[in-house]
């Protein structure tokens, strides 16, 4: 008997001839699932005071195609929570069917006491980010990871504010201001300066922090050559969500462009 | 029945000689001793009101409700054996989930009730097993409007083809019932169990099929066809479960929910008040003809 595993359960090379080996796979494992293809940039998000404001623009880019221009990647999941997608948009369309599929079973579940004006929806921004979390884990488990990277926004079961993230392996973390994509880099630095810990969010007002995470698209939309001036924009709070999915990015100011050198036609 | 006892009535799937199927017809008396259940469709909605007799103190007020919601827009009210209707509205959710997977769109309710009506039906053709014990309402009411596709995340071109036509009436209220042999009918207003021919005679009252009525009224008239109802079983007491579904801009939002504790018992002071009145001019006539007669 032949010792190289490879060779077990096939016919034998003495009495059938060498095997066609044309028929096997050439190039290794199945790599189809191994890459996104049209794919939404950062989300932008940060606690205040009694909520939490959550931003990403409007376009799926294919490849470096702006692909389509109305794109939400912001979902609404309930009054108490909302979702912001980064990375392939089929995978955040497969998540947002699981969560409809997952918020009518919990319904069935527990009904609530309708009619009273306050949901009661029983999940919260928290339990849905573990559950996130561990769909993604599954997922990444199976080496067939869905390409996204999730912030979760809203309140959790004490109706405070909740921030956290979680990614294609399954990884999850939290901060009181967190971006995803190219605002990992550019728009967390800037949020931070506005309030670099859970403190300094515990006391920032709610404009000021809308006004830091548009000051953190705009940047955004300066550098990020995958984004757009359109986006959308959400407030979690006690009350209710506020969600606005057409807005345009104002007082841009592309003085600093001249400045730069090394792209484009110039010479010097 | 003069065929009982001619073996005929023993299997399902097998046919009387003059055409019946008994399993089929021993199905219906189950559900003519269930409590009374009814649904009207009214224009902007649709109400069920289910008498739900109390079978012991020990139970808790409220609690093992029989009206349960499919999807987010449709409800079932069952009568006749309880189990029986636990098993049928977890199918029934589980069309509604395979629907979605499918088309990536709520179920509208009249599929619902035709996928709902055959699967009822199919227990009637094996003798391995037995029919439903079970009359059931159905309604919801499909969105009147354009409901994006389950996971779209944009609105598409504004211009050039789409097939869309403008100006097109979708959804509105819908009612169906269906029954122990998977006939299955749509209605203006339905009602089962014991007290189901007093309940139909003043869903008659009510001329539904103008389609005047509003939910709120029919709130108010399903309390009242389920007090009117359970004169017969005076006795024995019995709680009030109602829900309702609305349109987009009405109370539910195109949810199927229970009704507000406040709007319900308010329907019930009024349908006791009713009652009462009833009584009252019923005595009244009674001491006119029969004089000094006792009463009971």
């Amino acid at each position: 008997m032949n010792h190289l595993p490879q060779a077990w359960g096939r016919p034998r090379d003495d009495v059938y001839g060498a095997y066609n080996a044309s028929f096997l796979p050439q190039d290794g494992p199945k790599q189809h699932t191994q890459s996104p293809i049209v794919t939404g940039t950062s989300v932008v998000a940060m606690k205040f005071k009694d909520g939490v404001v959550v931003a990403a623009d409007n376009l799926a880019s294919y490849g470096s195609l702006a692909r389509f221009t109305d794109v939400k990647r912001l979902r609404q999941f309930n009054t108490r929570a909302v979702l912001g997608f980064g990375g392939d948009v089929s995978d955040m369309q497969h998540l947002d069917r699981l969560l409809t599929s997952l918020s009518l079973r919990e319904n069935y579940a527990d009904p609530g006491s309708s009619g009273d004006e306050t949901d009661t929806a029983s999940l919260d921004a928290k339990n849905l980010h573990t559950y996130l979390s561990k769909v993604m884990y599954k997922r990444r488990t199976d080496f067939n990871p869905l390409w996204n990277h999730i912030l979760v926004a809203g309140l959790d079961d004490a109706d405070k504010p909740f921030l956290a993230s979680v990614d294609l392996l399954g990884t999850t973390f939290s901060a009181p201001s967190l971006a995803t994509g190219f605002g990992a880099h550019l728009a967390v630095p800037i949020l931070r300066r506005v309030a670099p810990d859970e403190a300094a969010a515990e006391t920032l007002s709610m404009d000021d922090a809308v006004n830091a995470v548009k000051e953190a698209m705009k940047v955004l939309f300066y550098r990020d050559a995958r984004s757009l001036d359109k986006y959308s924009i959400a407030v979690i709070r006690k009350d209710g969500v506020q969600l606005k999915e057409d807005e345009k990015l104002e007082g841009q100011s592309w003085a600093f462009a001249e400045t730069i050198r090394g792209y484009g036609t110039q010479i010097h | 029945m003069t065929s009982i006892g001619t073996g005929y009535d023993l299997s399902n799937s097998v046919f009387s000689p003059d055409g019946r199927n008994f399993q089929v017809e021993y199905a219906m008396k189950a559900v003519e001793n269930g409590g009374t259940a009814i649904g009207i469709r009214c224009k902007d909605g649709v109400v069920f009101a289910m008498e739900k007799l109390v079978v012991s103190k020990l139970v808790k007020p409220g609690a093992n409700k029989k009206i349960s919601t499919v999807d987010k827009n449709i409800g079932i009210v069952c009568s006749g054996l309880m189990p029986d209707g636990r098993h049928f509205v977890s199918r029934a959710r589980d069309e509604a989930a395979s629907w979605r997977g499918l088309y990536k769109a709520p179920i509208p309710t009249s599929a619902l009730a035709n996928r709902m009506g055959s699967y009822v039906q199919a227990y009637t053709l094996y003798s391995s097993v037995r029919p439903f014990g079970l009359t059931s309402i159905l309604g919801g009411w499909d969105s009147e409007a354009e409901l994006p596709v389950d996971g779209q995340v944009g609105s598409g071109p504004k211009v050039g083809a789409g097939g869309k036509k403008e100006g097109q009436k979708r959804g509105g209220p819908f009612l169906y019932m269906i029954e122990p042999s998977g006939l299955y009918w749509g209605y203006y207003g339905a009602a089962t169990g014991k007290g189901r021919q007093s309940a139909k005679s003043e869903l008659e009252k009510l001329n539904l099929s103008e389609g005047d009525i509003t939910l709120e009224q029919g709130v108010k008239e399903a309390a009242r066809i389920i007090y009117v109802a359970h004169e017969d079983s005076k006795d024995k007491d019995f709680e009030l479960e109602m829900s309702w579904v609305s349109s987009l801009d009405g109370p539910t939002k195109g949810r199927h929910e229970e009704v507000p504790k406040a709007l319900r018992e308010e329907a019930e002071a009024l349908a006791k008040k009713v009652i009462e009145g009833e009584d009252d001019d019923d005595e009244e006539a009674e001491g006119g003809a029969t004089g000094d007669q006792m009463e009971e």
